[in-house]
């Protein structure tokens, strides 16, 4: 039945395998590299990643825009996959401009951080391109781990170390969750592979044992899903890990792995289970419900702007599923494509933004100082002008003020939300997120009409300057001309 | 097709070029650079929009979206361009101005530490005046709308050191919001009643909902009432000349107030339907077109006579648009374009000649030491007092000719107004010329000892802008009684047409010459012969001379019934509404519970894992529960 693998597999995957052979040689180049500053190491990562992005790109055009499967349909190359894996070069790429001097000044830039991070992004592509539950729970364990151990890269910090071990532990169970539900939909579907599983799901439509089997397992799996994209009540380790790693690692978790997991989320919710979607809507409308609740809620209260952002994830996680849980209307797909549409161009943008703010957290970071605290923030305006106004576009953003990108965003899943039927669900998110503007606007008060306590000047170098403020400035770019992403996030949407 | 394309996007995109970069950049560019870089956008502009003029007279055109910003709930969102033979003629008219104030302001604004700031407005202003009238959707023209308020009122208040601008600013933009307030509800019905923003789709639907248009129509016209100052609407425009003249020549006489009757006579297909809605239109029209005349002839700041008198030909243009002649409308919008912006870029002239001094009692005498600004000015005061041949004659003899043929009820009215306007306004432009530029000088000696003609840049405006001033007049045949605007408005008005020189005939023969050139004369006589007359007349005149001169107490009535009743309505709301309500109850109120809340569910993130751990579990059980519980 498996057909030995042949060249055209291989070709398909070759995004994968250049990664995967550009992290090695760069494992084994990193022990010659004397130079503290790791200029070539750098400059390796970089190359790699653009490697990467050239093979997506060859991949795309060899297979014109077609689905196409490969390892005996244990691997799936389309063009989600393709967006998806190019906006995680991008963010990775961003994440490793912006922690080099931070990094640097504490000591931590090691070989082992950069092999770390081009191995979470290998786990990362996996799970973007799995079609069988075995190839994305390899990809998730892959991720994970290597996540695990960045978050312990101070191993010094009793902080990091404790956070490190929580998320371990916790990651564990929630492993343990999916991989039981996966097994659950095994046993009733007897198949691995999530097109056959989607087959066999609708065959199953009228026979309830079976399909008590398949809820119950599908319980898990979405449990599993909302751990990795922190969701209530599965977020219990973001705000420790988020303050607990240094602010470096923070940004890498807080970025591209919301990609992956959205990307899990669509392979295994609405590639291999779109039949039970009247079931799983239901739990995310729990989910997000509690997520955008508690997320923005609790954030007032906090003083450390990492924990701040860390349930500004999880109420932008809620938010997002908005979105998901608005694909299929009493059993109609005919809207489905713009309200998944909607939730992975709110991911992109959450991602963009999401690198903004922990960028300029790492930009106002300097040895022997973090910025992380709200006092930090006073007065930034007078500091420097330019990054505050940067960090003005990238909080109204994540508030969802116009004109920005976080405003589209949030305006494209409501609007799916309401075209859902979900009138009141899209009332009381508009309420929450009037309860987050108060946080993010708290930090624009404390820019622009407070005294700045820290009188240091703000520098650091020239390329985190350049993609700082691009990075604010395509906050603001998208949000005024959002057309041509959104297109293409439904593009990438409709192939599926 | 494409190339053509290409240059409608030039004619906007070059004085925002422009703008952007003398604004960001302009203390990197310096002031000569920014001149250099708007006064060649706006050159670019008005070159491009020469050539889409030569395009359109083809017989081409052009109607469709350039980019679609949004679609939302079948609405599209859109930016578009409609081409015709309107629009190219108001492209051409705004760029050109545009061109003459841009190098008039090098002369005007030299010694002005704000410099590269204000080119940086007034091409910014080009721009918004571009999209506004090359619009082909009700929601751009609502864009340009607003952005052409924006920079007015930026402009007006350009000098915010002095209270009188910052005033005067607040003032334009709290009056134009009126104004916008009802434009937006008529966009808004219009919206609702037709579910489109397009305009060929909007006049295509139009006849079949013919009663909700007197509604519409009033509401889109108090939009013009604000934007193109009529009455009751007027009286930010007098205030506005705190700005810099060259604004007042630009914005607030050539271009942005006759945005109010470029809209109407877009939006000629849907006026045709009410002729209710055109009758409250000539109405306020003709008042405004005869009272703003009479205020004209009391004031003594040189800026302010022409600002009532822009108001009072405002009310021509509209008065035109009322008696459904709609192509007339727009021809003395040109020609008027042409000789108000003379009459104030020479009032400009005169007033740094003098070192920004504005009252015409202190002047006197000019012709001798200023004779390009004096022929100028006489250029202008001819065509605004409506003497044949200059430009003034022809659009305004062509008004009054059609508001006599119109049997719209209120038009006996208005033909009656407008005719005694004709006369106050030769009184009030040769009362002008002959305050500021004959008779004794009445300035001080030194400043006399200095007074010489302004350098080029200021005076080849001037020139280029009075041959039209002269000429505009005699392509009345094609533009009004020919069919240049073929289908892009509605045309009603047809006369009996023989050539420029019958045309002009027949004018000298009929009433309106005789009543302009009788203002005229007065004028004469009471400013060069009998100068202690006026004294006297005003004083026998006495209350009414007062209340004139007081502008008929509409700004007092504003402040006593609006602004305090707003006040009053504000103090009530900030004390009664905010502070109790919104801000102890709600506001404090839900933030005392909200933070409340969240410090309570700050407990549970205890730090242990176990109990984390507990709260999946948790999760996952209830969630198994609630699904499975059938």
């Amino acid at each position: 039945m498996s057909a030995p693998a042949t060249l055209t597999d291989f070709l398909l995957a070759a995004p994968e395998l250049v990664l995967l052979t550009g992290a090695c040689a760069l494992m084994i180049a990193d022990l010659y590299v004397k130079d503290p500053q790791r200029e070539a190491s750098f400059i390796i990562a970089m190359l790699v990643l653009l490697g990467c992005a050239a093979a997506t790109v060859f991949v795309m055009w060899g297979t014109g825009g077609h689905v196409a499967y490969a390892f005996n349909k244990l691997y799936v190359a389309d063009l989600m996959a393709h967006l998806l894996k190019l906006c995680a070069y991008l963010a990775v790429a961003a994440a490793l401009v912006y922690s080099r001097q931070y990094l640097h000044e504490r000591g931590l830039l090691k070989g082992e951080f950069l092999t770390l991070l081009l191995f979470a992004l290998l786990g990362m592509m996996v799970m973007m391109s799995a079609n069988s539950f075995l190839t994305l729970y390899l990809g998730l364990e892959l991720l994970s781990l290597c996540l695990y151990a960045m978050v312990a890269l101070n191993r010094d910090s009793a902080l990091s170390t404790e956070a490190a071990m929580k998320y371990f532990v916790l990651g564990a169970l929630a492993s343990g969750l999916l991989l039981y539900g996966m097994s659950m939909i095994y046993g009733a579907t007897g198949t691995l592979t999530i097109t056959e599983v989607a087959k066999q799901v609708a065959a199953l439509s009228g026979k309830t044992a079976e399909r008590h089997l398949l809820v119950f397992g599908l319980v898990f799996v979405v449990s599993g899903i909302a751990f990795k994209l922190g969701v209530v009540p599965f977020h219990m380790w973001i705000p420790d890990v988020y303050e607990g790693a240094p602010t470096a690692v923070t940004l890498v978790i807080g970025t591209a792995p919301k990609l992956a997991a959205f990307a899990m989320a669509m392979r295994l919710l609405v590639n291999g289970l779109l039949d039970l979607a009247h079931d799983w809507q239901q739990m995310l409308v729990v989910l997000a419900l509690l997520s955008m609740a508690l997320g923005n809620i609790t954030a007032i209260a906090q003083t450390n702007l990492k924990r701040m952002l860390a349930y500004s994830t999880i109420a932008h996680m809620g938010f997002m599923l908005l979105g998901l849980l608005s694909g299929v209307v009493g059993g109609n797909t005919y809207s489905a494509g713009e309200a998944y549409a909607a939730s992975m161009f709110y991911t992109i943008v959450y991602v963009l933004m999401s690198l903004g703010a922990f960028g300029m957290l790492l930009y106002l970071s300097r040895a022997g100082f973090e910025c992380e605290t709200l006092e930090d923030m006073k007065g930034l305006n007078r500091r420097s002008p330019w990054f505050a106004f940067i960090m003005l576009v990238l909080m109204f953003s994540l508030a969802g003020i116009p004109p920005t990108a976080g405003f589209y965003a949030k305006l494209a899943v409501l609007s799916a939300a309401v075209n859902a039927g979900q009138v009141w669900l899209a009332a009381v998110a508009v309420m929450l997120s009037l309860v987050g503007a108060f946080y993010y606007l708290r930090v624009v008060k404390l820019m622009y009409f407070d005294e700045p306590g820290d009188t240091a000047p703000v520098e650091g170098p020239r390329e985190m300057r350049a993609l700082l403020s691009l990075n604010g400035l395509a906050v603001l770019g998208l949000g005024i001309l959002p057309g041509s992403l959104m297109s293409l996030c439904y593009i990438a949407i409709r192939s599926l | 097709m494409i190339a053509m394309k290409t240059l409608y996007l030039i004619v906007p995109l070059a004085p925002l070029a422009g703008a952007i970069v003398a604004g960001l950049f302009g203390r990197a560019i310096g002031r000569a650079g920014a001149h250099w870089v708007t006064i060649l956008s706006v050159a670019i502009s008005f070159a491009a929009s020469c050539a889409i003029f030569a395009d359109v007279s083809a017989g081409h055109g052009f109607n469709g979206t350039v980019y679609t910003w949004l679609a939302s709930g079948g609405t599209r969102f859109e930016i578009g361009f409609l081409i015709d033979r309107l629009t190219v003629l108001m492209m051409v008219v705004v760029t050109f101005v545009s061109l003459m104030v841009h190098i008039y302001t090098v002369g005007y604004m030299a010694d002005d530490p704000g410099y590269q700031r204000f080119f940086s407005y007034i091409s910014l202003f080009t721009f918004s005046m571009l999209m506004l009238v090359m619009s082909n959707n009700f929601l751009q023209l609502f864009f340009g709308w607003e952005a052409v308020g924006l920079v007015s009122y930026l402009l007006i208040g350009f000098w915010y050191t002095r209270p009188s601008a910052i005033y005067a600013s607040l003032k334009a933009f709290l009056v134009n919001r009126v104004g916008d307030f009802g434009f937006l509800l008529g966009i808004a019905l219009i919206l609702s009643q037709f579910g489109s923003l397009d305009y060929a789709s909007v006049f295509s639907q139009a006849p079949g909902a013919a009663s909700g248009m007197t509604l519409i129509c009033l509401l889109l016209f108090v939009g013009a009432m604000g934007k193109s100052a009529q009455f009751p609407l007027h009286v930010w425009l007098p205030d506005s000349m705190e700005g810099p003249t060259p604004i007042s020549a630009l914005i607030h006489a050539a271009t942005m107030v006759t945005a109010g009757i470029f809209m109407v006579a877009r939006m000629s297909p849907l006026f045709e339907l009410s002729q209710t809605a055109r009758s409250v239109v000539m109405v306020i029209g003709a008042i405004t077109a005869l009272f703003m005349a009479l205020v004209a002839v009391t004031q003594y700041d040189i800026k302010r006579v022409i600002a009532y008198s822009t108001l009072s030909q405002l009310g021509y243009m509209t008065v035109a648009l009322g008696a459904s002649a709609y192509s007339v409308g727009i021809f003395h919008l040109m020609t008027h374009a042409f000789f108000k912006a003379v009459l104030f870029l020479g009032a400009g002239s005169v007033i740094i000649a003098l070192h920004h001094e504005q009252d015409m009692r202190r002047m006197g005498g000019l012709r001798k030491y200023m004779p390009i600004t004096y022929l100028t000015m006489l250029i202008g005061a001819l065509a605004n007092a409506g003497l044949p041949p200059f430009a003034g004659f022809f659009s305004k003899d062509a008004i009054l000719e059609a508001v006599q043929a119109s049997h719209a009820s209120g038009a006996g009215f208005a033909y009656a107004a407008l005719l005694l306007g004709v006369f106050f306004g030769g009184l009030y432009s040769f009362r002008l010329v002959f305050y500021a530029f004959h008779g004794e000088p009445r300035m001080d000696a030194h400043t006399r000892a200095h007074l010489k003609e302004s350098p080029w840049v200021v005076t080849l405006p001037l020139v280029l802008l009075a041959i039209p001033s002269v000429a505009a007049g005699w392509w009345i045949g094609p533009i009004v009684f020919g069919d240049y605007f073929g289908s892009s408005i509605v045309q009603r008005f047809h006369e009996e047409y023989h050539g420029v020189w019958s045309f002009m005939l027949q004018g000298i023969a009929a009433a309106p010459f005789w009543f302009g050139l009788a203002g005229a004369g007065l004028a004469g006589y009471l400013y060069l012969y009998r100068t202690d007359l006026p004294k006297k007349i005003a004083l026998a005149l006495g209350p009414i001379y007062a209340l004139v001169n007081q502008k008929y107490g509409v700004d007092e009535l504003n402040e006593w019934l609006f602004a305090r009743g707003a006040r009053l309505l504000g103090t009530g709301l900030w004390k009664g509404g905010d502070e109790a309500v919104i801000d102890g109850v709600l506001v404090n109120g839900s933030a005392r519970v909200v933070g409340w809340v969240a410090s309570v569910v700050r407990l549970f993130q205890s730090g242990l894992v176990y109990q984390y751990a507990f709260t999946m579990l948790i999760g996952v059980v209830l969630l198994t529960y609630f699904f499975l519980r059938t």
